[in-house]
């Protein structure tokens, strides 16, 4: 009966169905995967006064002697350059501890409000969707410039800090890792109220009140019930925010000290201030390799769920 | 069914996580018409900051240069997007197809520093002159992954049954596609070109590494402002971009509910889907 269906709503002909898997094959191959051998070969070339500003440029008239020349000025130099100075080590070990707490902060605001969504009376839930989602479709640039209007010298935290009296002076919140995770948490929120909701929204309440029943505190039925089934969405929710705070430019910049730098800031000013392409390029991918094993598991998980729903 | 009890603490968490997610923004946007240069200071309501935005050609000229980014690189996204859907949902196994998956799964979640970078050095490589045609490219590439992904999802959760009772009838397999499943995913394929064009109206990183001169977009133009400070006009020009999306959800998701209940009940009752 199964073989009979599939075999039966198979899509259409082979020309067409050739079709729907080349055309978009072939794009994502030629600007997606592509572009990264480019990155990775740029990684190896050097620095140069010209257009483009790197050597060595493959040259196909000059035939074999030009390949095996082009071959003989790659090298590592510039990934030497990125361990031995400690600019970018410190810079990527920023980004990792700002990656990884700032994770585990919004795991912790995210949580109970993902929580309460689940449980609110089902016809308004599409609704609170809707109002979390909202904010994601309205510019990230718009969202944290919104925050430097509130957290400048003059703005309005410390406006109304003052007038409550909680605070003498003016308190310098912009230009500080506060703001930027500040800023993070904020533009990341839905990110990770999404995927606990959809995992919580499935939970099966009698399990705590059997918990109850047989005499469980509260705290510990939290821990040892709906922990362990919000689990994948916890995992879902890390890795979605975790993966591009890692290389985030715009919210350490606008909000972010300058003595504190993140990784893809790096990167930003080595290529547009320093104009250094094949650096740029190293640090590409070394970030690519810090992050393949988050994205691989993520990626993984995520075809696991829409496969699931076949 | 069990009755979900809702604890003071479930609703203070979701007020206090609205408040959170929604106060910047309503700040903004009072401030937007606050007739007072300084940030902090009230000085009654005005629209002076929207007449300024009408006098700055630069600022208009970039919003332009935006939204035709936006409209070509959301159209050309949807279409790539919903066949990529379509191959992963229904083309079977095919070689490759876990490498397929990768590349639409990968973009979601990669550091646009690395996208931007990545499609620079493939422009160059190529000798592609930047400007308007490689940042349109660039957002097609990025955005056609969230469209799939939108898009896939609606593919597995509806009736196939339909789609068989249409060829069982001897519909032929184009005319099925383009009579019983386009019109029954059209409001996923329209959510995704909404969110592909907001997306791409909303993107600095990506424009900035594969644009070129006379090609500021509009997030650009307002970042190199930012960095400047804070101006009156920015938080006219941010309100504006905010009430254009938000618009464009509200009537969106209304047309689509309405659209997608006369489809399936349509459907249901056996007529043709319009």
């Amino acid at each position: 009966m199964t073989a009979l269906r599939s075999a039966k709503t198979r899509a259409p002909s082979t020309l067409g169905r050739r079709m729907i898997v080349l055309v978009p094959y072939l794009w994502l191959c030629i600007f997606f995967l592509v572009p990264f051998a480019i990155v990775f070969r740029l990684s190896l070339s050097q620095t140069a006064i010209a257009q483009p500003p790197y050597l060595p440029v493959f040259d196909p008239a000059a035939g074999w002697e030009g390949i095996r020349d082009f071959f003989a000025a790659l090298s590592l130099d510039n990934y030497r350059i990125l361990f031995s100075d400690t600019l970018y080590v410190s810079s990527y070990l920023k980004s990792l501890q700002v990656g990884l707490l700032s994770t585990l902060i919004l795991l912790v605001v995210a949580f109970p409000i993902a929580y309460g969504m689940a449980r609110v009376p089902r016809r308004l839930q599409p609704l609170l969707l809707m109002a979390v989602i909202l904010p994601f479709w309205t510019a990230f640039l718009i969202r944290i410039y919104a925050w430097i209007n509130i957290l400048q010298r003059d703005g309005l935290l410390n406006d109304v800090l003052q007038t409550f009296g909680l605070i003498g002076e003016p308190v310098t919140w912009l230009a500080s890792d506060t703001a930027v995770y500040i800023g993070i948490v904020y533009s990341y929120l839905p990110f990770m109220v999404l995927p606990l909701y959809a995992v919580l929204e499935k939970m099966d309440e009698s399990l705590l009140e059997a918990a109850a029943d047989l005499g469980c505190p509260r705290w510990k039925a939290f821990w040892l019930v709906t922990v362990p089934l919000a689990l994948p969405g916890i995992a879902a929710g890390s890795l979605l925010c975790f993966i591009p705070i890692v290389g985030e430019f715009v919210i350490p910049d606008l909000l972010g000290s300058s003595q504190t730098i993140m990784i893809g800031q790096t990167l930003w000013t080595e290529f547009f201030g320093n104009k250094d392409w094949p650096v740029a390029s190293a640090l590409a991918m070394l970030l690519l390799c810090v992050l393949i094993v988050p994205i691989v598991v993520y990626q993984h998980m995520q075809s696991k769920v829409l496969e699931r729903g076949r | 069914m069990i009755v979900r009890r809702l604890s003071p603490f479930n609703l203070v968490s979701i007020a206090l996580g609205l408040t959170f997610l929604y106060l910047p923004i309503a700040i903004l946007i009072v401030y937007s018409f606050n007739d007072s240069r300084l940030v902090s200071v009230w000085g009654g309501w005005s629209l002076r900051w929207y007449r300024a935005l009408l006098e700055d050609s630069a600022m208009l000229e970039a919003a332009f240069v935006s939204l035709r980014v936006a409209m070509l690189s959301a159209t050309l996204a949807t279409v790539l997007g919903t066949l990529a859907a379509l191959a992963l949902v229904r083309a079977g196994r095919f070689r490759g197809r876990l490498a397929f998956s990768a590349m639409v799964y990968a973009p979601l979640v990669m550091p646009e520093v690395i996208i931007g970078l990545s499609l620079l050095l493939l422009f160059v490589a190529a000798d592609f002159s930047r400007g308007f045609w490689t940042t349109a490219l660039a957002h097609t590439t990025l955005t056609m992954c969230f469209v799939t992904v939108i898009v896939q999802s609606r593919l597995l959760d509806f009736d196939r049954s339909l789609e068989e009772a249409a060829m069982d009838l001897g519909c032929p397999p184009l005319r099925t596609f383009f009579t019983v499943t386009l019109p029954l995913i059209a409001p996923a394929i329209v959510s995704g070109w909404m969110l592909a064009f907001t997306l791409s109206l909303d993107d600095l990183v990506i424009a900035s590494f594969t644009t070129g001169p006379g090609a500021t977009t509009l997030p650009i133009r307002i970042y190199s402002e930012v960095r400047l400070g804070v101006k009156p006009e920015i938080n006219a020009i941010c309100t504006l971009m905010i009430a254009t999306v938000a618009l464009i959800v509200v009537v969106a998701s209304l047309l689509s509910k309405r659209y997608s209940s006369t489809q399936e009940r349509r459907a249901a009752l056996g007529g043709p889907p319009m």
